[in-house]
C-alpha cells in the first residue's frame, strides 16, 4: 500500500498536505505525533473512511496494488474487506461472541455453517482469544473484557481475510495488560498482514512497529525505520517530540 | 514551541555534573600516583589506593541514576544516548581509577631503591594521558567533536612514547640485567599509562555517539586491520 501526494481537506481546513508514503507489506508501521496533527484522519484515507465524514474531500492517489482507491468506481465494501480497521474503543456488535467474527463473511455471501464455524475459529486463533471464548461462543460479545472485546473485534477484520490492517489507537481504552497482549498478537499477525497503526504512545511504537512516520500540523515530517526515529532521528521536530520536549 | 520535561533535563544535567566529578577524582589520582612514583613517596601512594574506594561508590551511584532514568523516564534519541553513554564512560573511567592504583602500588615497591636513571618519558607520557583525559570529559560537558579529535592525535602520540619506551628499557635489560627488576616494573608503569589512553579514546568514541549517533571506532590503533610500525 502506498500513498501519492495525498491533501485531505474538512471543508475549507486542511488536515493532510502532501503525504506521500509507501507501506512496507508484512511489516507493522507507526504513525505517531500530537493529537489534532492528522495521523488518524490520514489513517482514514487508507481505506476511506471519510467517505462518511461531512465536508471530507481527499486528493492525491491512495494505491493499493497498484490501483487508485480514491477513484469514484472502487467498490467500497470490497475495499474494507481489503483494509479492515481496528478503532480505539472495541466495538463488539451488540450479538454473540460468534455472530460478531461470523458478520463480515455472511457480509460477503458465506452462509455455509461449516465453513463459517471453520472461519470463526481459525479468527479467534489468531486473534489470541479462541481459548478463552471457545466454550461460549453464543454469549454476549459485550459480556468480555475490554482487551477480550478489542481482540474479537481484531478477529472480526481477520475473518474477511484482509490484506492490510489499520490500527487507530487499539489499546487506547486497555489496561498494560491487555495492551500488551494486543502488542504481541500485532507481531504474530505481521507474519501475514500489513499493518498500519495510529498511536500517540510513541513507547508503543517503539515496542512494535519496524517503520514509523512522524506527522505534525498535517505533514509528514520524518519516515524511517523505528530504530532511527527513536535513536537519531534527523529533523529537530521529531527530535523533539520523541523526547518529550514539546508539547 | 513550549519546553518541558524540565526536571529530566536537570536530571540528565546532574548525571553529566557527577560524571564530571568523577572524571576529575580519577584525573587527581593518576596525578597523586605519578607523583608518588617520581617523588618515592609511600604515603601518597597509599592515599590513592585508599581512594580507589571513592572511585568505585561514584561508579556505582552514577550506574544507579542511569539505571533509575532509564526504568523511569524512557528516553528516547540524545537523551538515550547520553545515559548510555555515561553508562559506558563510568566503566573507562573507573578502569583509569584502577590503573592509577597499579602506579600507585609500583611506587611503593620501587620507592626504597634509588632509579638507574631519572624520570622523564614516563611523567610527560601521563601528562598528556591526562590532558586527553580533561579533553574527553570536556568534550563530553560541551559537546565539542573538535576535542574528540584531539584526543584521537594524543592517542597516537602515546603510541609512539609507549613503542620508543619499550624499545629503550629492552636495551636497557638487555646491558644492565641489574636493573631488570626496576626497569620491569617502568614498564609496566607505561603499559598502564598505554592503556589508560586507550580507555580515554573509549570516552572520545561515546561522546562522538552521543553527538551524531554514529557508533565507530576512531582511532587508527584500535581497529582490528591496524599494522603497529614496532612490534611489541
Amino acid at each position: 500500500m502506498e500513498t501519492l501526494g495525498v491533501n485531505m481537506f474538512y471543508d475549507d481546513f486542511q488536515a493532510i498536505t502532501d503525504v506521500s508514503i509507501a507501506f512496507p507489506a508484512r511489516r507493522i508501521t507507526a504513525l505517531i505525533g500530537p493529537s489534532g496533527c492528522g495521523k488518524s484522519s490520514f489513517l482514514r484515507c487508507l481505506n476511506r473512511m471519510n467517505d462518511v465524514i461531512p465536508g471530507a474531500r481527499v486528493e492525491g492517489e491512495v494505491l493499493l496494488d497498484g490501483h487508485n482507491i480514491c477513484d469514484s468506481g472502487t467498490d467500497v465494501v470490497q475495499l474494507r474487506k481489503r483494509v479492515g480497521m481496528v478503532f480505539q474503543r472495541p466495538n463488539p456488535f451488540p450479538m454473540s461472541i460468534y455472530d460478531n467474527v461470523a458478520y463480515g463473511p455472511r457480509l460477503h455471501g458465506i452462509g455455509d455453517h461449516a465453513q463459517l464455524d471453520e472461519i470463526v475459529e481459525k479468527s479467534l486463533h489468531r486473534a489470541a482469544l479462541w481459548e478463552e471464548v471457545k466454550d461460549k461462543l453464543r454469549e454476549l460479545a459485550t459480556e468480555l473484557s475490554g482487551g477480550q472485546q478489542q481482540r474479537l473485534c481484531i478477529a472480526r477484520v481477520l475473518a474477511v481475510e484482509p490484506e492490510v490492517v489499520l490500527m487507530d489507537e487499539p489499546c487506547s481504552a486497555l489496561d498494560p495488560t491487555s495492551t500488551f497482549r494486543i502488542e504481541e498478537l500485532m507481531t504474530e499477525l505481521m507474519a501475514d498482514y500489513t499493518i498500519i497503526i495510529v498511536t500517540h504512545n510513541m513507547y508503543q511504537a517503539s515496542r512494535v512497529s519496524q517503520f514509523t512516520g512522524f506527522f505534525l500540523l498535517g505533514e509528514l515530517i520524518e519516515y524511517d525505520h523505528t530504530t532511527q526515529i527513536f535513536e537519531n532521528p534527523r529533523d529537530q521536530r521529531t527530535d523533539d517530540y520523541v523526547r518529550g520536549r514539546f508539547g | 514551541m513550549r519546553r518541558i520535561r524540565q526536571s529530566f533535563d536537570e536530571q540528565l544535567e546532574q548525571l553529566e555534573q557527577d560524571l564530571l566529578e568523577m572524571g576529575a577524582f580519577v584525573a587527581e589520582m593518576l596525578a597523586k600516583a605519578m607523583e608518588a612514583l617520581v617523588e618515592q613517596d609511600v604515603t601518597l601512594a597509599q592515599q590513592v589506593i585508599n581512594e580507589d574506594d571513592v572511585a568505585d561508590d561514584m561508579d556505582l551511584n552514577i550506574e544507579q541514576q542511569c539505571m533509575r532514568l532509564l526504568a523511569l523516564q524512557q528516553p528516547m534519541s540524545k537523551d538515550l544516548r547520553t545515559i548510555g553513554t555515561v553508562m559506558k564512560v563510568i566503566a573507562d573511567v573507573e578502569r583509569i581509577g584502577d590503573y592509577s592504583v597499579d602506579i600507585a602500588r609500583t611506587a611503593i615497591k620501587l620507592a626504597a631503591t634509588e632509579y638507574f636513571k631519572p624520570l622523564v618519558d614516563i611523567p610527560r607520557m601521563a601528562e598528556l594521558v591526562r590532558e586527553m583525559l580533561g579533553q574527553a570529559l570536556e568534550a563530553l560537558v560541551h559537546h565539542d567533536l573538535e576535542l574528540v579529535a584531539q584526543v584521537v592525535a594524543g592517542d597516537d602520540a602515546i603510541d609512539k612514547m609507549w613503542y620508543a619506551l619499550l624499545n629503550e628499557l629492552e636495551e636497557i635489560m638487555e646491558q644492565h640485567p641489574e636493573v631488570v627488576t626496576q626497569a620491569v616494573a617502568l614498564l609496566l608503569v607505561a603499559r598502564y599509562l598505554e592503556r589508560i589512553a586507550d580507555h580515554v579514546v573509549n570516552v572520545a568514541e561515546r561522546v562522538a555517539y552521543m553527538e551524531t549517533g554514529q557508533l565507530e571506532t576512531l582511532a587508527p590503533s584500535h581497529r582490528a586491520d591496524y599494522q603497529p610500525d614496532a612490534e611489541l
